[in-house]
């Protein structure tokens, strides 16, 4: 176990330093002179190339790259240029509002999509079935955006139930007066695709042979589908959590911008319309990092839900 | 001799046992499948509708402010003409001001000047058939103009994606080795970072516009076919067929391209049409954000913007009429992606 977490960690490095290259490359080849962004429009060229100088771009290519380099590895990634604000304190700043509205959502989707999935993986075929398959086929074709706007007119606008938007400091006040509409909304929209996955998940294991065999033994529906067939399907389900997992840090940036939340997706996005490059730069590469740790967990949780897998 | 007359008989004979190709076995399962062919039908129109657009045929004028501001749909009926009625005018005699108005010996003059310039002030429709936007343009001509560049964007954007996919997992897949790796090694770099911060990244740095949305997709995109074809090279690169072709001295690129491609491009062509539906609406979003195609041209992402504010007003058309075109269409393409797979590949028939 030991020995495969220290591998699993040590091939982390290339993709790291992968994931630092391109995003150095990416901003160096394609984006502006930073030193014209920062210096503004009305700054002559004397200015420009102070800010140049200050910012270390008139170095060689390498040496940029290990100040770049440097910067991740002591967390320094100095300040936003659009609002002066650490992007580290940005960072710190934001995640609670993001996790506050996007903990829910997973829970609740969770929740609701494996039920349902094994509800109607269990009458396949059926009318049932075969309606709410098409009806999820439709649900999906609509743009997430229409759900949302659509929802937050009516609920919120027309029937006064939620607040159109909005944010406090406290938890609890997000909790039951501004995030209720946001996660229901966001959990109405992902059960349809979720539903026909973990759908496909459960079907996949009734169609084996202990399936068959648990029932000739005479056990009851219950047991064969909550013990038998749930057991094994987990470990998809679980894969799909995982790889949903990080997104949770990203936020549902579509619903923080409608919502006006104060999250890190919205602040990307900001970031993106301001060119503000450091904070695209820092979210980007913070946020690879915890992907892969939490792609080594889900590898390590495997162990614990089916004790067949052999970690190699 | 007889070997000459003994040809041609062996020739038909080998010819009659010849099993039907792949593809048209597919195209005869797809033509049994019946919601396939509807759905191939409705996504034929659509694309007829975008070349129509794009040739200029229809909507062209989908910039002409031809009703009045929010004009309703002709089947609601005109507005209650319940407007100009808070401002009550003046109503004594005008005040003759002509010996201090400094200005008074010019207006001769510039009402000569502006005599040269004609404005016809168009007679507004007060009702258009889907109803108008915010300044009176036919929303039934902006889903049109939408439509094609949404639906333009998506298979652009697939197409990008997939000739990346392709290319690299066909060199991955059937090199191995060190450049193998390599590709192996970007492919974990670009999954590292989520879809859609990458999405944003590459935003940030191309700028807006119909190339840049293509381009931010189609490099964002290509590494689940890659995937894919790169599964499919390993396994094919090995088998009888290809090692007989190197044996006929088919050189790498011949091998990759003539021999083992046409064997895996139903994957491929699955794979496209999956991928056009998850970039149009990528591109919605990314148009709604503004991120996505400049300022002069309507997608269904842009209308989706608009109309969210037209909504709390009540002017409830644009919304519908950019959901339902998006709805069809994406409804209809993702039904016949689900057909195609289904005659393509039949073990895969049931699952999903």
């Amino acid at each position: 176990m030991t020995a495969y977490l220290i591998r699993r960690i040590w091939q982390m490095v290339p993709t790291m330093f992968g994931v630092i290259l391109l995003v150095f490359l990416l901003f160096k080849g394609f984006g502006g002179d930073p030193a014209e962004i920062l210096a503004g429009q009305n700054a002559s060229a004397a200015q420009v190339d102070a800010v140049r100088q200050q910012l270390g771009l008139n170095e060689p290519l390498w040496t940029q790259f290990w100040i770049f380099l440097k910067q991740i590895v002591t967390f320094d990634w100095g300040r936003s240029w659009a609002t002066n604000e650490s992007v580290a304190h940005l960072f710190a700043t934001r995640l609670p509002a993001t996790l506050t509205v996007m903990v829910p959502i997973l829970i609740l989707d969770s929740l609701l999509a494996i039920p349902f999935g094994l509800g109607v993986a269990y009458v396949r075929g059926s009318l049932t079935d075969r309606s709410i398959m098409v009806l999820t086929t439709v649900a999906l074709s609509i743009s997430f955006l229409v759900y949302v706007i659509v929802g937050q007119y009516f609920f919120a606008f027309q029937l006064g139930l939620f607040p159109v938007q909005g944010w406090s400091d406290s938890l609890a006040t997000n909790l039951i007066r501004y995030a209720p509409l946001p996660v229901l909304l966001a959990t109405a929209v992902s059960l349809a695709p979720q539903t026909r996955l973990y759908r496909s998940f459960f079907l996949d294991e009734i169609g084996h042979d202990y399936v068959r065999t648990a029932r000739a033994k005479g056990l009851t529906e219950k047991t064969v589908m909550l013990k038998h067939v749930m057991r094994n399907a987990l470990i998809p389900i679980l894969t799909n959590i995982a790889v949903g997992l990080p997104s949770i840090f990203v936020g549902s940036f579509l619903i923080e911008v409608f919502f006006s939340i104060p999250g890190l997706g919205r602040e990307v996005l900001l970031a993106v319309n301001r060119s503000d490059y450091p904070v695209i730069q820092a979210f980007a590469i913070y946020i690879a990092a915890i992907t892969m740790v939490v792609n080594l967990a889900t590898d390590v949780l495997y162990k614990l839900v089916d004790p067949r897998v052999v970690l190699k | 001799m007889s070997a000459v007359i003994g040809a041609p008989h062996i020739d038909t004979r080998q010819r009659a046992e010849r099993s039907e190709s792949v593809w048209r076995a597919a195209a005869k399962r797809f033509a049994k499948d019946r919601v396939g062919m509807v759905s191939l039908v409705i996504v034929a129109c659509f694309l007829l509708l975008v070349a129509a657009a794009a040739l200029g045929l229809v909507a062209s004028g989908w910039q002409t402010e031809t009703g009045v501001p929010n004009a309703p749909p002709g089947f609601v009926g005109p507005d209650a003409a319940a407007q100009n009625q808070a401002i009550v005018g003046p109503t004594g005699p005008n005040v003759d001001i002509s010996a201090v108005d400094p200005l008074a010996p010019r207006y001769a003059e510039w009402a000569e000047a502006a005599k040269k310039y004609k404005t016809t002030e168009a007679a507004r429709a007060t009702t258009l058939p889907f109803g108008g936007d915010r300044l009176g343009r036919d929303v039934l001509a902006k889903a049109v103009k939408g439509a094609e560049i949404s639906i333009f964007v998506g298979v652009s954007a697939a197409l990008l994606a997939t000739l990346i996919g392709t290319v690299l997992g066909a060199i991955s897949g059937y090199f191995g080795g060190k450049a193998g790796d390599f590709l192996e090694w970007v492919y974990n770099v670009f999954t590292a970072i989520p879809g859609i911060l990458l999405i944003f990244a590459f935003a940030a740095v191309f700028g807006r516009g119909i190339g840049s949305v293509v381009l931010i997709l189609g490099l964002a995109g290509w590494t689940g076919i890659y995937r894919l074809i790169r599964a499919e090279f390993i396994k094919h690169s090995v088998r009888d067929y290809v090692r007989s072709a190197e044996a006929i001295g088919a050189g790498n690129v011949s091998r990759m391209f003539r021999h083992i491609l046409p064997n895996v491009s139903h994957v491929v062509l699955v794979q496209l049409s999956i991928h056009v539906v998850g970039f149009i609406k990528s591109e919605v979003i990314l148009s709604y954000l503004g991120l996505g195609v400049g300022v002069d041209q309507v997608s269904w992402g842009t209308m989706l913007a608009e109309a969210q504010s037209e909504l709390i007003l009540g002017y409830w058309w644009q919304l519908a009429a950019a959901t339902a075109f998006m709805a069809v269409f994406v409804t209809a393409f993702s039904l016949m992606t689900d057909a195609l797979r289904d005659a393509l590949d039949p073990k895969l028939r049931g699952l999903e």
